[in-house]
């Protein structure tokens, strides 16, 4: 049984599982932290943007000043924005039976494996995961697509000439294999090739293995899953949470017993309490609204900000906020504000319950009703005429590179009165803000991490037991700027597997058993129920154990083909040549069973 | 063969308050709890004594299972859990759960309050026993205990519906509840996988009939309404307050908008908004195209119907109600049925099944003057239109699913005694050769790793495969026996003794004297020293190993005496 990694990235983890005979690859995330690397793409003119220097060797070289601008100190790729892949050259990937998504963040990859890979398996997936997950997938491709850039940068990307560029360029890795964002046809071609699952449903493949989604409690339809036969388990925890947000709690019980439990989706800020970021997150926003100012949120269209609505919703009256307008901004909202209502039995309980009342589960219906949220596809349109300041946006992309957030970047950035509030924990702010620089807005950093933290996990491994554990080779070691906090790495008996991008494991353990099921037809005409023996009976060794089982008077004669073993009490001989062995004795069952059961030691049955 | 015991305690040849109790592997599973339309008495809910003679329902019953939230299915729960006793786990979908005690309390409502029934269950009994529900997805593998595991599949019909896959070990039942195999305007169809069960339990309603078009009957249905409204005639559609209603609604949403009429429609109060905020809430439980469109328009926000009051019902021109409950047996619908059954421009369509004893029922079979309370007597002389909208299989549906489902067995029930004889002959017909079940047999080979594939062959395949050669194991045992005569006569006797003791062996008496049962040989010799007493030489191979000592044992016995 072997694991292949594909991607470094602890929370956006890809790995193939290899077991009896399938090939199951383990979420397809996308790492799109590359996209850092690039000038943000503006939805209006930006005359800063398009007036940056071209950046040029120490020699004064400006050959790449085309493709490289500088902004107060760094570098930065003048193009499309590219995505990191996961490996696709350490394993073909065109025998790849199954993908198994855990959650919508984890499957934004899809497109490129199953559309260009020679792929032609089947993807399992939540109905939430695959409808959230669409709109993720739309909103990435609406925000690509709709501002056109006509310049496509390579030359940076020369080994040559990368090594001669600053950091963090020098540094990023497999540049060559970064790719431009799909196209609305794949997303559409690589979802249709989705089968929906329920949580503890049971999904034969081949007959060699059974897959078991479970509630993995981190967002809308997220999912761990449970890969076994008869005789092994391996258990994928990707993304799981233990706090009570608004999906389905984690089911933990069913991860007991496991051979192997490959563990990744941690929290990225293992230092930050969730609860205590969101307290933060509303008392900046108040406060900046109330001195006149705009608070701006980058986020994703769908997870957190359900339950930054929710706590909006209980907040907004008390902190006197109900005149302050609150927009929510993306190609997808309506969608993703629709989609989360109609989700009940993937919510947990108390939502649950709100829907058979009949009532929508999440309180923004109301937000939406009373006018204090209102949602648009795009700053063009109503929007404009709508827009009133001071005021909340929520909008996309997190990495500040492309979507309606770098409009609202370069608008409000001058002022020190507007706020930048970062909740969604992928991208670090520093380096999201770095082409924005100099800026005179505040930056608020309240990431929001619901998955498990360290405390939990070692909790949780202490329950289930799992014989061995695999990581991502981060989560054995402190985090590199904390690296004296030893409470902030997995701690587990036998230490943890780690494995690292493009790396091979020989997972630890050794198949014992097997059980297989055979048609009538196929049976083989072997109706005999005693096995056929084959072998020699060395006389020495069988004399010694005829002694040893207490026969005392063992006599052996040599005969021409072999030898004669007598047993004078017993009445008893035993023929023993090559290729047979005859035992002549008195009718004494016992006696005949003892002597048989020594002589078949000595042979081999088939 | 395993033993699987079906009761139906209701719903067995008829139509109402299903409840049928299934034994299997040593478990006893309920499905559905249903009560009977037709009855105001101790037949409207199934007979539990059935059960509760023998001891309490709860050390009976491994766990009882709701497919849908019809009353007709769910009906007698709080009954059944509160009244009776039960407190194991009650298992339904989500959308069932959610609009289940709703349905119940409208019921009970009717019964108690306006019928002023005694004895009913309360409001409180029904929210006691909805606590003991647990919700289930499809396709989840519910584990009830270490043994039973239950799934749930799509069922069309009505939202929420679910057939439900019961399984002991590799015994299992399905229990299609109702179902429909066409996806309508507002539900998909009926799904179930290959899954082989060792009997399929399945609703029978339209046994005997094969539906004409689905578009075919809504054009007529379009029409009837249209010509009635243009006459200045009101239509009374008796319908559930969820289900076909939904259904309807939408068909006349769609014809109103583009024929541009103007005549109102309405839906009979209270339950109505509530039933279509469920349809909102459970998009996800309606088909594909409701699904897909649903962020643009939810199809269940109506522009055209509005809530119904009744005092419309006196408002003169044209108008289309629809009114619950759908079989004209009490509420609403029965009141203006009363009130427009006189004026023969008016028309009422009863778009389902009604159970005999309803009103719907009479009119439906012809009677125009009927009995009511207070021996008045109703003369209908209003238009009675029958339409099949319900959403149950027809008998190609129901041989549809036997196809998917493969079952060894099929059980019809919720039916009509004599359609379902019909039905039976068709499935006897067409699944003559059901395939026999997996069951499991010894066999002995050898499994032979080479490279990385496997291969089960017989061990003389094995041997010669290996290059081995065979070791022959015998053994040859002296049996001692009380015989002066000859040795060609001991062998002799021995011959006819073992020929008449094994009747299914072969046993024969060689030239040379011996004796064979299959392949053990068995040989007479003198004694060395004793002349009474005769040796037997038994002699097998390890193979032959059971029969070998087996003779020996019999032989010991020594020989019946000879005829002297």
């Amino acid at each position: 049984m072997k694991l292949y990694c594909l991607s470094g990235h602890p929370t956006l983890p890809c790995n193939v599982l290899k077991f009896k005979s399938t090939t199951i690859m383990l979420d397809c995330g996308l790492d799109m932290t590359s996209t850092l690397n690039f000038l943000p793409l503006p939805l209006v003119q930006s005359p800063r943007l398009s007036n940056l220097p071209g950046w040029s060797l120490k020699d004064g070289n400006a050959f790449l000043d085309k493709e490289l601008k500088e902004c107060s100190g760094h570098v930065f790729v003048d193009s499309v924005p590219e995505f990191c892949l996961p490996e696709t050259e350490l394993i073909d990937l065109s025998t790849v039976d199954v993908i198994l998504i855990s959650n919508y963040h984890c499957m934004m990859a899809l497109p490129y494996i199953t559309e260009h890979t020679g792929f032609t398996g089947t993807v399992y997936a939540t109905e939430p995961t695959v409808q959230i997950g669409r709109l993720l997938m739309e909103e990435l491709v609406n925000f690509i697509e709709r501002v056109p850039k006509a310049q496509s940068a390579s030359l940076w990307k020369n080994k040559d000439i990368q090594r001669l560029l600053p950091s963090p360029l020098k540094d990023a890795v497999e540049v060559s294999t970064w790719r431009r964002c799909y196209t609305m046809q794949e997303v559409n071609s690589a979802l249709s090739k989705i089968q929906l699952v329920g949580y503890s449903q049971k999904i034969e493949l081949f007959g060699a293995v059974q897959v078991t989604p479970l509630s993995s409690g981190y967002a809308l339809g997220s999912s761990n899953w449970i890969i076994q036969s008869h005789y092994e388990k391996v258990s994928y925890v990707s993304g799981s949470s233990l706090l009570t947000t608004h999906p389905q709690p984690m089911d933990q019980a069913s991860l007991k017993n496991s051979d192997v439990l490959v563990l990744t989706g941690l929290t990225q800020i293992p230092t930050a309490n969730p609860d205590g970021m969101v307290g933060e997150f509303c008392s900046n926003l108040a406060l900046t609204v109330r001195n006149g100012g705009n608070v701006l949120v980058p986020c994703y269209p769908s997870g957190v900000i359900y339950d930054l609505l929710e706590c909006l919703y209980q907040y907004i009256d008390s902190a006197g906020l109900s005149n302050i307008p609150f927009y929510f901004i993306s190609p997808v909202a309506n969608s993703s504000l629709e989609f989360s209502q109609i989700f009940a039995e993937w919510l947990c309980h108390n939502k649950q319950t709100k829907v058979y009342l009949p009532e929508p589960p999440f309180p923004h219906a109301e937000l939406i009703q009373t006018n204090k949220l209102r949602h648009y596809p795009s700053i063009h349109g109503d929007f404009s005429n709508d827009f009133r300041q001071p005021c909340v946006v929520f909008t996309g992309h997190p990495s500040l590179r492309f979507g309606d957030v770098v409009h609202f970047m370069e608008l409000w950035g001058k002022s020190s009165l507007n706020t930048v509030i970062f909740t969604e924990p992928d991208f670090s702010y520093l380096e999201a803000l770095a082409p924005y620089q100099p800026l005179a807005m505040k930056c608020i950093y309240c990431p929001i991490d619901t998955r498990l933290n360290f405390i939990q996990v070692s909790k949780l491994l202490k329950e289930v037991q799992p014989l061995h554990v695999v990581c991502p080779e981060q989560y054995t070691q402190p985090p590199p700027a904390q690296s004296h906090r030893m409470d902030l790495m997995i701690d587990c008996q036998p230490p943890a597997m780690s494995y690292r991008r493009a790396e091979v494991l020989a997972l630890p353990f050794k198949r014992l058993f097997e059980k297989i099921e055979i048609m009538p037809e196929d049976i083989p005409d072997c109706k005999v129920l005693k096995p056929l023996l084959s072998g020699s009976i060395p006389v020495e060794q069988f004399v010694q154990t005829l002694e040893k089982h207490g026969f005392s008077d063992v006599k052996v004669e040599d005969t021409a083909k072999g030898h004669i073993v007598l047993l004078q009490e017993a009445e008893t001989l035993i023929q023993i040549e090559e290729d047979s062995t005859h035992i002549i004795c008195d009718n004494d069952e016992m006696l005949r069973v003892r002597l048989r059961d020594l002589v078949l030691k000595f042979l081999q049955k088939f | 063969m395993p033993e699987i015991r079906v009761t139906p305690l209701g719903a067995g040849q008829d139509v109402g308050r299903s409840c049928i109790l299934v034994s299997i592997g040593g478990k006893n599973v309920m499905l559905d709890c249903g009560m009977h339309m037709g009855f105001n008495d101790d037949r409207r809910f199934p007979d539990f004594s059935y059960i509760t003679r023998n001891g309490r329902l709860t050390d009976f019953l491994d766990c009882v299972i709701i497919s849908h939230f019809h009353l007709d299915h769910c009906g007698a729960l709080p009954y059944f859990s509160e009244m009776v006793g039960y407190d194991g786990p009650i298992y339904m979908t989500h959308p069932t759960q959610a609009i289940c005690p709703i349905l119940l309390e409208d019921y009970r409502k009717i019964a108690v309050d306006k019928k002023g029934e005694a004895n009913f269950f309360t409001s409180q009994m029904i929210k006691d026993c909805m606590k003991k529900v647990v919700a289930v997805h499809l396709h989840q593998t519910v584990q009830v205990d270490d043994e039973l595991e239950i799934k749930a599949y799509y069922a069309g019909h009505v939202l929420g519906a679910a057939m439900f896959q019961i399984k002991v070990g590799s015994e299992s039942v399905v229990y299609t509840g109702d179902y429909n195999m066409t996806p309508d305007r507002h539900l998909g169809a009926a799904w179930i996988d290959k899954c082989r069960p060792n009997l399929l339990i399945t609703e029978s309603t339209y046994a005997t009939t094969i539906r004409d078009s689905k578009r075919c009957r809504e054009r007529d249905f379009l029409k009837k309404v249209h010509e009635t409204v243009e006459r200045g005639g009101k239509v009374l559609i008796p319908v559930f307050a969820l289900g076909r209603a939904q259904e309807l609604c939408i068909l006349l949403e769609t014809f109103w908008e583009r024929v541009n009429l103007k005549a109102p429609i309405y839906f009979s109060t209270g339950l109505t908004e509530k039933a279509n905020h469920y349809y909102k809430l459970f998009i996800t439980w309606t088909n594909q195209k409701i699904r897909k469109t649903f962020v643009q328009r939810n199809m269940f926000e109506f522009k055209h119907i509005k809530a119904f009051d009744r005092a419309f019902a006196d408002n003169p021109g044209p108008m289309v109600v629809f009114a619950t409950p759908g079989m004209l047996h009490a509420g609403q619908s029965l009141q203006i049925f009363r009130k427009w059954a006189g004026n023969e421009k008016n028309m009422v369509i009863m778009p389902g099944y009604c159970v005999q004893g309803t009103v719907g029922h009479k009119i439906l079979s012809g009677q125009r003057k009927l009995e009511m309370e207070g021996r008045q007597v109703l003369e209908v002389k209003m238009q009675v239109e029958y339409m099949s909208f319900s959403a149950h299989a027809d008998a190609k549906g129901i041989m549809q699913l036997v196809g998917q489902a493969e079952p060894e067995s099929v059980l019809l029930v919720h039916g009509e005694a004599k359609k379902m004889e019909f039905l039976k002959q068709k499935i006897e017909q067409e699944f003559r050769l059901l395939p026999s079940a997996k069951k499991p047999r010894l066999l002995h080979g050898t499994l032979i790793m080479k490279d990385s594939s496997f291969q089960l062959v017989s061990s003389e395949q094995a041997l010669k495969e290996l290059g081995l050669a065979e070791h022959q194991l015998r053994f040859t045992c002296r049996v001692h026996l009380h015989d002066s005569r000859k040795e060609q006569e001991t062998a002799a006797r021995v011959y006819s003794h073992l020929k008449s003791v094994l009747k299914d062996h072969c046993v024969q008496h060689l030239p040379d004297g011996s004796v064979t049962v299959e392949s053990i040989l068995i040989q007479a010799a003198a004694h060395s020293e004793d002349p009474g007493t005769k040796v037997l030489l038994v002699s097998w191979t390890y193979q032959d190993e059971e029969l070998g000592s087996y003779l020996t044992s019999l032989l010991k016995k020594g020989l019946p005496q000879a005829p002297s």
